[in-house]
């Protein structure tokens, strides 16, 4: 107890005592972040400053503590959740906008600006933050630097990685150092780019420069219903093949959109197998053009019915539609589970009717909405955990998903990140060559491994200690 | 040459110098010479995903997609003897990226040899992804000195319908600023060149916002050799008539010629950039994929 009376004393040393939290219920909520995954807080910690993150940082590698970054706590694979009583590095309250520079189209931000706060921030400039991940209200921008976030509009725009320039970061040691640079080719290896995705391992981002992209001058969202998920699925491979990267390719499954509808009423059709939303963006000429072949492949793939939004409120009710999935399967039961994978896009249809058959065996409600375009599913398990061994199930099911999703030629995450809950299966993509030259990357930058310990690489990557799913974590 | 065959040859002991076409450097050191597995090793329009021996030149490449309109936008100087490895291991961008993003960007999937011998893979054959660290992105522009590029997966895109360059003595900030998603603008200080790329209602659309001073050309100046790396603002400090003052004397041009990406910040000259200070982290890198440093010995990129 002694121990952790001198942490917590040169902790409020480092910054003020009112910012270094360690009271039972402030521990056991930064114990999780939005995945099912418990961890174990020793002290969470609210710095303001860069300088105050170094401090940090050093009294939590003084007192051989681990630290575990945290940003608004949506990540959804445990990266956020800290193991062995590790110092949560709280960014939240580093949420100034510090730059905008519109001539160079870059803003430089703390870490915790939310990610739609910069968007509307900029707006008026008539620029925009492109990554949109579906919580991009309440994410940020550090959380999306260490998840290499993605979301719909990733499909033409690319995920965050493309819209970083350069990331000011505090090293596992406290040491400081910027990685990239607002030039065209910043010097030496693409260090930015290693960190971006990085999931807090190596160190903590405490400025960030993103490249701001204008608004496209025109946009059309429409939105097509098909009578069969098979439809749909042809409906994007033919999207594609037609030479059209649609600024977003969405797919919702039957369930989905009827529970959508039930919350929003924006007129989903409730009887289609699946309906498909895609947006096309850019200059009038390129949008029409791209609209028309898009209603034409639909039709082609036998879409009952293809709308389009005729104006910015019905193109906002749409995307309400979308991006509140998660808050319409909230009142069908207060659990869900949710999976991200990629698998080729000509595997959509094969790989889903085994997502489906993997869930009927193990009796879990199921449901698909998923960025279609760039063949990144989305099941969901919907369920109540007090049911007795549903965990369990819920559990198995997922892992299944992912052996299906690989042995389609896909990978394990597109845009949630590895985190804990997928660590042990890295294996099924990487061999242990692979891991190791992982292993090496993260040794560079965090030899004691001690920022964000046993997230990402599986036990043994490179000569490691044997790890442990932590006692009582369930994943 | 086969893959496994790649990987002997490279092997576990004495230095290696990986050669693409050699248009971009001639290879420093006495190390073996090795060259990667060429030709097209899967493709599938439909994914928009191609997967490619690193030492195929981006001519076959290109001629590959272009059979089913698709592109990869990495416009080396050389199409017919630069290579897909020698282009990622180089890490130049073309003169494209302003539209289509650096060419850090297009790298999905590398299987490279390391320098212990062993086949390593990095990244995935599909166009999102982020499983693991992305070791991709740290293998564009690495010079062969953290792995042997032998395979590699690249994002392609759609052809443009239409390709316009024009030339006119306008302003190049103005001319961006008009623009919405021009493929290239460069500035020669006198000059500026714009490729418009896409539908054709778009760019003319766009071409009539340039405004009547410009007209149609065959393509871009030629760039002289050596790409300087500087912020897109830099720009206004390479013409004297707009010089500001705020830029170091030794990044200023004087009266050689150049040729400015406009929006990019990468300035073609007639004379090498200065090598620039790095952060010690980056030779920890190198140390650690290279312990004995034998892959392309002699060349600096930490």
């Amino acid at each position: 107890m002694t121990q952790l009376a001198d942490l917590l004393a040169d902790l409020a040393a480092a910054l003020d005592a009112k910012r270094v939290h360690a009271d039972p219920l402030e521990l056991t909520l930064y114990a999780r972040d939005a995945s099912v995954i418990e961890g174990q807080a020793g002290v969470v910690v609210f710095p303001t400053t860069t300088e105050e993150v170094q401090a940090v940082v050093r009294v939590a590698r003084a007192h051989g503590r681990p630290i575990t970054p945290r940003g608004s706590g949506t990540g959804l694979s445990g990266g956020a959740v800290p193991l062995d009583d590790a110092v949560v590095v709280v960014t939240t309250r580093m949420d100034r906008i510090l730059e905008v520079d519109e001539e160079d189209r870059v803003a430089w931000v703390q870490p915790g600006v939310l990610n739609l706060d910069l968007s509307r921030a900029v707006a008026h400039l008539g620029l925009h933050f492109a990554p949109d991940p579906s919580s991009q209200q309440s994410c940020s921008v550090g959380g999306n630097v260490a998840n290499n976030s993605g979301g719909p509009h990733c499909l033409a725009y690319g995920v965050t990685s493309a819209h970083v320039l350069a990331v000011e970061v505090v090293l596992p040691d406290g040491s400081l150092t910027l990685l990239g640079g607002l030039d065209a080719d910043p010097a030496g290896y693409d260090l930015r780019g290693a960190f971006v995705g990085s999931e807090g391992t190596m160190g903590i981002a405490t400025r960030i420069a993103v490249r701001l992209t204008p608004i496209p001058p025109d946009v059309r969202t429409l939105l097509a219903d098909f009578p069969t998920v098979e439809g749909a699925a042809a409906a994007v491979t033919g999207i594609i093949a037609a030479g059209i990267v649609p600024a977003a390719l969405e797919m919702m499954d039957a369930e989905i959109t009827r529970a959508v509808e039930a919350y929003v009423h924006a007129g989903f059709p409730t009887d289609a197998a699946a309906v498909l939303l895609v947006e096309v963006d850019g200059m009038t000429g390129g949008v029409d053009a791209a609209a028309a072949a898009v209603q034409e492949v639909c039709g082609a793939n036998g879409a009952r019915h293809v709308r389009i939004a005729q104006d910015m409120a019905e193109r906002a009710l749409l995307w309400k539609g979308r991006k509140s999935a998660f808050g319409a399967i909230a009142r069908i039961a207060p659990n869900y589970y949710l999976h991200d994978a990629v698998v080729p896009r000509t595997k959509l249809v094969e790989v889903l009717n085994q997502v489906y058959e993997i869930a009927a065996r193990h009796q879990l409600v199921m449901m698909n909405v998923f960025h279609a375009g760039d063949g990144n599913l989305h099941p969901l398990i919907v369920f109540d955990r007090r049911v007795e061994g549903v965990m369990e199930r819920v559990h198995h099911a997922g892992a299944e998903i992912m052996e299906v999703c690989v042995a389609a030629g896909g990978v394990l995450s597109g845009e949630h990140g590895i985190g804990l809950e997928k660590r042990d299966f890295m294996g099924l993509i990487f061999s242990p060559d692979d891991l190791d030259a992982q292993a090496r990357l993260r040794d560079a930058f965090d030899p004691e491994g001690m920022c964000n310990p046993r997230k990402v690489l599986p036990a043994g990557s490179r000569c490691g200690d044997l790890q442990q799913v932590p006692e009582g974590a369930w994943i | 040459m086969d893959l496994s065959a790649f990987i002997t040859e490279v092997g576990a002991a004495g230095p290696v110098v990986p050669v693409g076409g050699g248009t971009h450097w001639t290879p420093v050191g006495d190390g073996r010479r090795v060259r990667a597995p060429d030709g097209i090793v899967s493709y599938e329009p439909a994914e928009m995903v191609v997967r490619v021996g690193a030492g195929t030149t981006v001519a076959a490449l290109d001629e590959a997609l272009a059979a089913a309109g698709q592109m990869v936008p990495l416009d080396p100087a050389d199409p017919q003897r630069a290579t897909v490895g020698g282009v990622l291991a180089a890490g130049g961008s073309g003169l494209r990226r302003l539209r289509y993003g650096p060419v850090r960007d297009t790298l999905l999937e590398a299987r490279y040899v390391s320098a212990e011998g062993r086949l390593v893979k990095a990244g995935g054959p599909v166009v999102k992804n982020v499983s693991g660290f992305d070791l991709c992105r740290l293998l564009v522009g690495s010079r062969g000195t953290l792995g042997v590029l032998a395979e590699v997966v690249l994002r392609v895109q759609p052809r443009p319908r239409v390709t316009r360059w024009l030339m006119g003595a306008g302003d190049p900030l103005a001319a961006r600023r008009r623009l919405f998603r021009p493929s290239s603008i460069l500035w020669d200080g006198e000059m500026t060149w714009v490729l418009l790329e896409g539908d054709a209602v778009d760019v003319a659309a766009e071409a009539g916002a340039l405004g009547a001073g410009f007209v149609d050309v065959q393509g871009p100046p030629a760039l002289p050799p050596h790409p300087w790396s500087l912020r897109p603002s830099d720009l206004r400090d390479l013409s004297p008539r707009v010089s500001t003052g705020t830029v170091p004397v030794e990044t200023r041009v004087g009266g050689a010629r150049f040729v400015a990406e406009v929006g990019i910040g990468t300035v073609h000259r007639e004379d090498p950039q200065p090598p620039r200070p790095i952060d010690p982290l980056h030779q920890k890198v190198k140390d650690l994929f290279d312990p004995t440093n034998r892959l392309n010995p002699g060349v600096r990129v930490a």
